[in-house]
């Protein structure tokens, strides 16, 4: 049995091609059901579907053997025990850091001044500021974090960011990018050991379609 | 305070479990001992520079420190038992030919790690120290397949990887530190889209080289598409001679070979053939070694060095569970003849439990599924349902 797990929304839109092209069909809508587990056409291939998130968790401690999570979520986890062979170049999107319209972020940072800064993404936050020698404070937050600059709870935010329409419809502006971002094919390395006759074709299905949309 | 609890992947082993881990432990030291590795019993802690040399440089984060009221020096609790026994072959016993060690205790990690995600994995290994062929390679990958097909571990998958490919490719084309870091973490997560953008502004010989590694996993065909899309480097070519050599000695034992060329483990330390363990219904490797010449350096000898470890905690996650050994029950009496059949049963390996004055109401609890009654002037032991739990 192949456990692939994945999130609800874009990913799991933009996954269903590649799942198409490796023979693989959800039998279910996750949208419209409230079932975890999602069986498929293929007797051995099962769906579960978990935030955004926990995905790499589940790799990682096998509860999953394949899984489909943005790099940005992968970042945050550190990816131990887990192999990310294909970049799927799905749910692109790039790791921004923004201020309001009116703050002077490079002007703040000559003065070495300590920002504060609100994200959900504390890992990788830290570690692009530690990488420009810069003296942060960081708040986590879970969800809108535009509001941060705009009440005073920070200097800057750390987001994701597709079109930059809700930081404009905010004031806000992007800065710096910290990284780009999209998803990538996770796997369990115990699995990709013991199975890797029943995951191999899977992995090579998506790559295929990967590079085919890429030349389309 | 609530003093009965233990901190976070700190955890109590009961009495099923435990006497089962004891008992593997044995069978495990049994198998080690008439396979010529002489048990060692290196200390808990010792000073830190002594843990984190040579294969422990990993391991500083790992290791739980504490001051020697003694000496005022920095001590460490050993997070890893492989750099004691380094040092003991190194310094201790000083010997000149082959020495070969085993050890079985527990090491202390900061961060759960491993299969049972404990921060007290219970080690058990065996090194073996001054040679440097492939064939000490094979020996000790042949200890860790018989060690886990004798706790009972069985359809084991070993994995195969050789760090002198990546280090010869690193070496070949002068890499700056941070890329050969950088480009280590990619191989290590097969992260293929970063090797490729990693290895950018390489010649085309080693970009590719690189970019093959990640998908350079499977059975021995690895090894024949390896020397077709691998620079013909006298040291990558040896190293895969000793992958082919080592793979088809462990085929007798029926376990499954593979390779996986980039998987670079303890790249740090390693310098030849690396393996794992891996087994259905584990989530991760159930044992891990390789080989880690000139490491004895940190202890003031070079010597050329192989050998495994599992961690037993980690082993027992996937068996089945447990079971309490069933005892006999004996009431209370001091009649002679019951003392001498008592001391028999015993001496036979039969766990014997005697009541003792006012025990009759937790009977249940004693864990007996047989008694000794009574019959004539001798004592017999009949079956009683009636204690079972």
């Amino acid at each position: 049995m192949i456990t692939i797990a994945l999130s609800k929304g874009r990913i799991f839109e933009e996954t269903t091609p590649l799942l198409a092209a490796a023979g693989i069909t959800a039998l279910e809508d996750p949208e419209s059901s409230r079932k975890l587990i999602l069986p498929t056409n293929r007797d051995d291939v099962r769906l579960i579907i978990v935030r955004a998130s926990d995905v790499p968790t589940y790799v990682q401690y096998g509860a999953a053997d394949l899984g489909v999570a943005g790099k940005d979520v992968l970042n945050e986890h550190g990816g131990e025990g887990l192999y990310q062979p294909l970049d799927l170049e799905i749910a692109r999107c790039r790791m921004m850091v923004a201020v309001r319209e009116d703050f002077d972020y490079f002007g703040s940072i000559r003065q070495g001044a300590r920002l504060k800064v609100v994200t959900k993404y504390i890992k990788t936050a830290r570690e692009h500021f530690a990488d420009k020698g810069m003296h942060v404070d960081l708040i986590k937050l879970y969800g809108s974090m535009e509001l941060g600059p705009l009440v005073g709870l920070a200097d800057a935010i750390v987001d994701l960011v597709s079109t930059g329409g809700t930081l404009r419809a905010n004031n806000l502006k992007a800065v710096e990018e910290v990284g780009e971002i999209s998803s990538r094919l996770i796997v369990n390395q115990a699995s990709l050991k013991l199975k890797r006759t029943l995951l191999q074709p899977i992995m090579d299905d998506f790559a295929g379609a990967v590079e085919r949309r890429k030349r389309a | 305070m609530r003093n009965w609890l233990l901190p976070e992947y700190i955890e109590d082993v009961l009495p099923a479990e435990a006497a089962r881990i004891e008992m593997l432990r044995r069978r495990l030291l049994d198998l080690f001992r008439v396979h010529g590795y002489a048990y060692v019993i290196p200390p808990m802690l010792e000073y830190l520079e002594s843990l984190i040399t040579g294969v422990g440089r990993d391991l500083d984060l790992a290791t739980f420190k504490v001051v020697d009221q003694l000496s005022g020096r920095l001590m460490g609790v050993r997070a890893d038992t492989t750099p004691q026994a380094a040092r003991i072959d190194a310094h201790i016993l000083n010997r000149q030919g082959v020495t070969r060690l085993c050890y079985a205790g527990s090491v202390l990690r900061t961060n759960p790690d491993g299969l049972a995600h404990t921060r007290e994995p219970l080690q058990v290994g065996a090194e073996l120290f001054g040679h440097a062929g492939v064939e000490s390679d094979v020996e000790i990958q042949r200890l860790m397949i018989r060690s886990l097909q004798a706790v009972s571990v069985n359809d084991l998958h070993i994995d195969f990887s050789h760090v002198g490919i990546f280090g010869s490719l690193v070496k070949q084309s002068h890499l700056s530190d941070a890329l050969e870091k950088a480009l280590y973490a990619a191989l290590q997560s097969k992260d293929q889209a970063a090797v490729k953008s990693l290895s950018a502004d390489l010649d085309a010989t080693t970009r590719d080289a690189l970019c093959s590694l990640t998908t350079l996993n499977g059975g021995m065909d690895v090894l024949t598409r390896a020397a077709a899309l691998l620079p013909a480097h006298d040291e990558i070519r040896q190293a895969l001679n000793d992958l082919r050599f080592a793979g088809e000695k462990l085929l007798d034992l029926g376990v499954d070979v593979c390779f996986d060329l980039s998987e670079l483990r303890g790249y740090h330390y390693h310098s030849g053939i690396v393996f794992a363990a891996y087994a259905q219904g584990y989530s991760g490797p159930l044992a891990l070694g390789g080989r880690y010449d000139e490491v004895g350096l940190a202890f003031g000898r070079a010597r050329p060095a192989t050998g495994f470890s599992l961690d037993l905690r980690g082993v027992v996650t996937a068996l089945p569970p447990a079971v309490q050994e069933q005892a006999i029950f004996a009431p209370v009496s001091d009649d002679p003849a019951l003392q001498e059949k008592i001391a028999s049963l015993r001496s036979a390996g039969e766990i014997v439990v005697q009541e003792l004055p006012g025990g009759a109401e937790h009977r249940l609890e004693l864990g007996c599924d047989r008694r000794l009654e009574k019959q004539g002037a001798g004592w017999q032991v009949v079956a009683a349902p009636e204690l079972k739990n």
